[in-house]
């Protein structure tokens, strides 16, 4: 997200960096990279977006069996479709809150929308983010350095596009399927079967690469297997910030600006409550991926 | 007959006056008168001994006087007297009555009574037996022995019960003259005096008397319906019903003789009532013991028979061929019963049906009447107890039908489990569970005695006639449906057009608002409308039908069921004019251009719906790249991921290693190290 993070606890006491003894027993300070409310919204993400995925496929792979016993489970089309809708009215919310966030943001901080964009923290591609790009691919063929990577890595911003891209596509044909009479007092009929083909391929594509290479660039890279709770807990140990993202670390420690983005860890039972939600959204993630290879490759019809 | 008979006895009359002329006039010429011969046999007193008894010579003059034979004198009969003198030797030789009643005399001579006299039989009667004498009067004379009225006590006279004959002689007949006075020839002759109707000798004949067992008799087996019908002219006429007219005479060995029914002496015009021919089957066959040579019960239940439908039918109707004049009159039946004799219709629709058809062909399978009827207990399918009652048929059938019974092991067709099947069906439960009497059973489609495989032409079954099969109780769908696409009276096409059974089944027939059903009926139709029914999966409407539900549309949501018309027809509830209409049944407020969805629509087709082709690859390329793009990128990734796993993990296990070393003071080092 293009946002930086509200200052929770402006000033600690201790220096993070040599800590007193009486300190010593509790857990060194993180950095938290996500606020409360970006932490919610990718929860409501989750949760609409498993739903939708889980309701709308049993009807794109109604051939199989898997899919009429789901279809089953879910209570019937009727349920599934109301399932289906509530969750999509949800990620609007969870869309239409984000792009508040956005403006309450500017307005707080004070900046132009252009400083907002380009900044240094930007969520936008930059010119810089190309010369990442070829970086890292000389350091995937062994040519070069692993790349000095800033606040946002120009494939998490990729993630952050495909999912504006996608509700608008989606959602706006999802809602021409939602209300065909509305739609077709000035659209034609056909375009009632295009946005079928055109809503339903394109959430092919979203869980595809959501519960695949969103799913590995950010949770399943073997260095942070089985999973990396950032976006759920918001917090990032320190090292990880100054291993992954040392633009960012670096540029906090020359403006000074880093004891202000330390926290205390989240209580065990946060993080184990986290860690229960993350694992259940992440195997039925995997279980649709399974689902959707088998009714494309074996049970296409 | 009539007429030799009457000529001869023109010529008798001619030549019987000319004699007694001549006769006269010799007498009175030469011989003693007849007051001759009164002078002496005119004493009533007169008697002399015969053989030990003492028989009266009394001649009755005026009763002579008023004789048939009062012409002529004593010694024309008595003719060993002719020139002899008075007082006459004793005793006189017989009177021959055939000197003038010669055809009489020879009918007699060749009858049971002549044969008898033959044989020196003391009890066979003579002329003179039941003629009389010399008071002899004509026939149509009243007080003649042989008057249509006396005939009966005449034969009477020896045959009834008690008399010497009916006691010595094997006469099989018993009680005869009571029996026939309660018949209703006798009543009509006795009771209401009606000299026409029969008597002993109208059946037996006057002379030409003969055993039933000898083929001239006129009560022979063979002549028995020639005698009746002398009288009874018209009596095929009233049996036709019974019996066709024309065995009477072709086939007179096999059918039941008259008196096979209608018993001898017996008859009554209620005879069937009094049930009294089976009472004679009865007396053997009411036996718990009675068993064939093969080892069958031949017990017959008198209540099963007068329970039956048959209950007013005699034994000898069905079991023809019996000869009654045997002591067991079955033993000449050859032939099993034959139903078709009076239901000659149903005989005929089983000989047509496969059942017939088996039967023909000597398949011990084959089923006849009484496999399906039974045999004495045959109810009318009305009845709730008889097996072919409605409810009870599929019971019935299934003797046979159901799975694993001997027809259908040897069915190759493609129905099975036939009874099962249509217990559960519509019709099985309307008939078993609901008591629905008017439910279709086996027979209201295949029918009950006509009974074809499907691929007969004439089946009620065979495809072309299912319709009308079903429409005898659905008429009103059979109206829609004969002026629908798919019947053969509109559309013309070499292709196999689909018929009720094709939708519905022969005999799992279902509630059509069943979901099962429902569902099903779209495979139905993608049978024979196998692309269209594969792109209607491709829309939602068929996505959700295919997962089992029924609430979007079906193919006969929009088509319609049995008045399916091409869409371009008008009718059709696809037409351009009813179109909306038929959207709006679900979709209340649909428009026309929403009528425009395409409920059948293909991506694949990029000749018929470019925009969906064209759409669909695009979404595809789309997808195709970015996976690629992304899978890639994953895939470069990976190797230096599981490196930096490599490395993390090393300097992990070196910070472990140091912080274990030496003992706890290093670990403000460990932070440090960590935090720089």
């Amino acid at each position: 997200m293009p946002v930086d993070i509200e200052v929770k606890n402006p000033a600690s006491p201790a220096s993070p960096i040599v800590p007193p003894v009486i300190e010593r027993k509790h857990p060194e300070r993180e950095f938290v990279r996500f606020t409360r409310l970006q932490r919610a919204l990718h929860a409501g993400m989750i949760v609409s977006f498993l739903s939708l995925a889980t309701t709308g496929l049993t009807l794109k792979f109604s051939y199989t069996t898997w899919a009429v016993k789901l279809s089953r489970l879910l209570g019937g089309f009727q349920t599934a479709g109301y399932i289906h809708r509530t969750a999509a009215l949800l990620m609007f919310t969870v869309f239409a809150a984000h792009l508040y966030d956005l403006i309450r943001l500017k307005r707080e901080e004070n900046k132009s929308w252009r400083t907002l964009l380009l900044g240094n923290n930007t969520m936008v591609p930059t010119r810089q983010d190309l010369h990442q790009f070829l970086a890292t691919m000389q350091w995937f063929l062994g040519r070069g350095p692993r790349p000095q990577y800033g606040r946002w890595t120009y494939w998490e911003k990729f993630d952050y596009f495909a999912v504006f891209w996608g509700i608008a596509i989606i959602g706006s044909t999802g809602l021409s399927l939602w209300f065909p009479v509305f739609f077709t007092r000035f659209l034609p009929g056909w375009f009632i079967n295009v946005a079928t083909i055109i809503h339903s391929d394109e959430a092919l594509l979203a869980t595809g690469f959501i519960f695949t290479v969103h799913f590995f660039n950010t949770h399943l890279r073997p260095e942070k297997f089985p999973m990396d709770t950032t976006v759920f807990t918001g917090h990032m140990p320190l090292a990880e910030l100054k291993r992954d993202k040392p633009l960012e670390y670096e540029a906090l420690l020359a403006s000074g600006e880093l004891e202000s983005h330390l926290e205390e860890p989240q209580p065990e039972i946060v993080v184990r409550t986290i860690r229960a939600f993350a694992w259940i959204a992440l195997s039925i993630g995997f279980s649709i991926v399974i689902w959707i290879i088998y009714a494309m490759l074996f049970a296409y019809r | 007959m009539p007429r030799s008979r009457r000529r001869w006895r023109a010529m008798k009359l001619v030549w019987g006056g000319l004699g007694l002329l001549l006769a006269v006039g010799i007498a009175a010429a030469a011989t003693a008168s007849n007051d001759d011969c009164l002078a002496c046999h005119g004493d009533k007193t007169m008697t002399t001994k015969r053989g030990g008894r003492t028989v009266s010579l009394f001649v009755d003059g005026k009763k002579f006087a008023t004789s048939i034979h009062a012409a002529f004198s004593c010694t024309n009969c008595h003719a060993d007297l002719e020139g002899k003198d008075l007082p006459h030797d004793a005793p006189l030789a017989r009177v021959q009555c055939g000197t003038c009643h010669a055809e009489e005399q020879k009918q007699h001579a060749a009858s049971l009574h002549g044969k008898a006299i033959a044989r020196g039989d003391a009890l066979a009667p003579r002329c003179v037996d039941c003629h009389g004498n010399h008071d002899i009067v004509a026939v149509k004379d009243r007080r003649s022995a042989v008057a249509p009225l006396n005939v009966p006590l005449v034969c009477g006279r020896c045959h009834r019960e008690g008399t010497p004959v009916q006691a010595n002689r094997k006469i099989e007949q018993h009680n005869i003259l009571e029996n026939f006075s309660e018949s209703i020839h006798g009543e009509a002759l006795f009771k209401k005096g009606l000299t026409v109707a029969p008597n002993c000798a109208s059946c037996h004949t006057p002379h030409n008397i003969l055993p039933h067992t000898d083929p001239n008799s006129s009560i022979a087996r063979r002549n028995i319906a020639a005698t009746c019908t002398k009288c009874h002219a018209q009596i095929e006429q009233v049996h036709r019903k019974t019996i066709r007219g024309e065995l009477w005479e072709k086939e007179a060995h096999v059918l039941p003789a008259c008196v096979d029914c209608h018993q001898p002496h017996k008859i009554r015009n209620v005879f069937y009532a009094q049930g009294m021919a089976d009472a004679d089957c009865m007396r053997c066959h009411g036996n718990h013991q009675l068993k064939a040579s093969d080892g069958r019960n031949l017990l017959v239940q008198v209540d099963d028979v007068a329970g039956s439908r048959h209950a007013k039918v005699a034994c000898s109707q069905c079991h023809s061929e019996v000869n009654a004049s045997r002591v067991r009159p079955c033993e000449t039946i050859t032939h099993p019963v034959d139903c078709s004799r009076c239901h000659e219709e149903v005989g005929q629709q089983y000989q047509r049906s496969k059942h017939g058809q088996l039967l023909a062909a000597g398949d011990k399978n084959a089923p006849t009447c009484k496999e399906c009827h039974g045999t004495h207990h045959i109810l009318g399918k009305h009845d709730p107890v008889s097996v072919s009652f409605s409810t009870n048929v599929p019971t019935l059938c299934g003797r046979c039908h159901r799975e694993g019974e001997k027809a259908a092991v040897r069915y190759a067709g493609r129905q099975h489990e036939i009874i099962q099947h249509y217990t559960e069906s519509i019709h099985g439960k309307g008939l078993l569970k609901s008591g629905l009497t008017v439910t279709a059973t086996c027979t209201n489609c295949h029918t009950a005695h006509l009974v074809l495989p499907r691929t007969d032409p004439d089946s009620t079954v065979n495809p072309k006639n299912v319709p009308a099969t079903c429409g005898a109780c659905h008429h009103g769908i059979q109206e829609q449906f004969v002026e629908s696409v798919h019947s053969a009276s509109i559309t013309k096409t070499d292709k196999e057009l689909p018929v009720c059974s094709d939708c519905h089944s022969a005999h799992s027939i279902r509630r059509t608002d069943e979901t099962g059903f429902k569902l099903d009926i779209m495979d139905k139709c993608g049978r024979c409308h196998e692309e269209i029914a594969k792109t209607y999966f491709e829309t939602y409407h068929g996505q959700v039908s295919r997962l089992g539900y029924t609430g979007t549309a079906k193919c006969y949501d929009c088509h319609g069921a049995h008045d399916i018309q091409k869409v371009s027809d008008p009718r059709s509830h696809l037409s351009r004019a009813n179109v909306v209409a038929t959207c709006r049944t679900c979709h209340p407020n649909a428009t026309r251009r929403f009528a425009g969805y395409l409920t059948h629509a293909t991506h694949h087709d990029p000749k018929k719906y470019p925009f969906l082709y064209w759409t669909f690859w695009g979404m595809t390329t789309l997808l195709l790249s970015t996976f690629a793009a992304g899978g890639l990128h994953t895939l470069l990734w990976l190797p230096k991921a599981l490196q930096m796993r490599r490395e993390l993990q090393a300097e992990k296990a070196r910070e472990a290693g140091e912080s274990t070393a030496p003992t706890e003071k290093p670990e403000a080092g460990k932070d440090g190290n960590h935090a720089g």
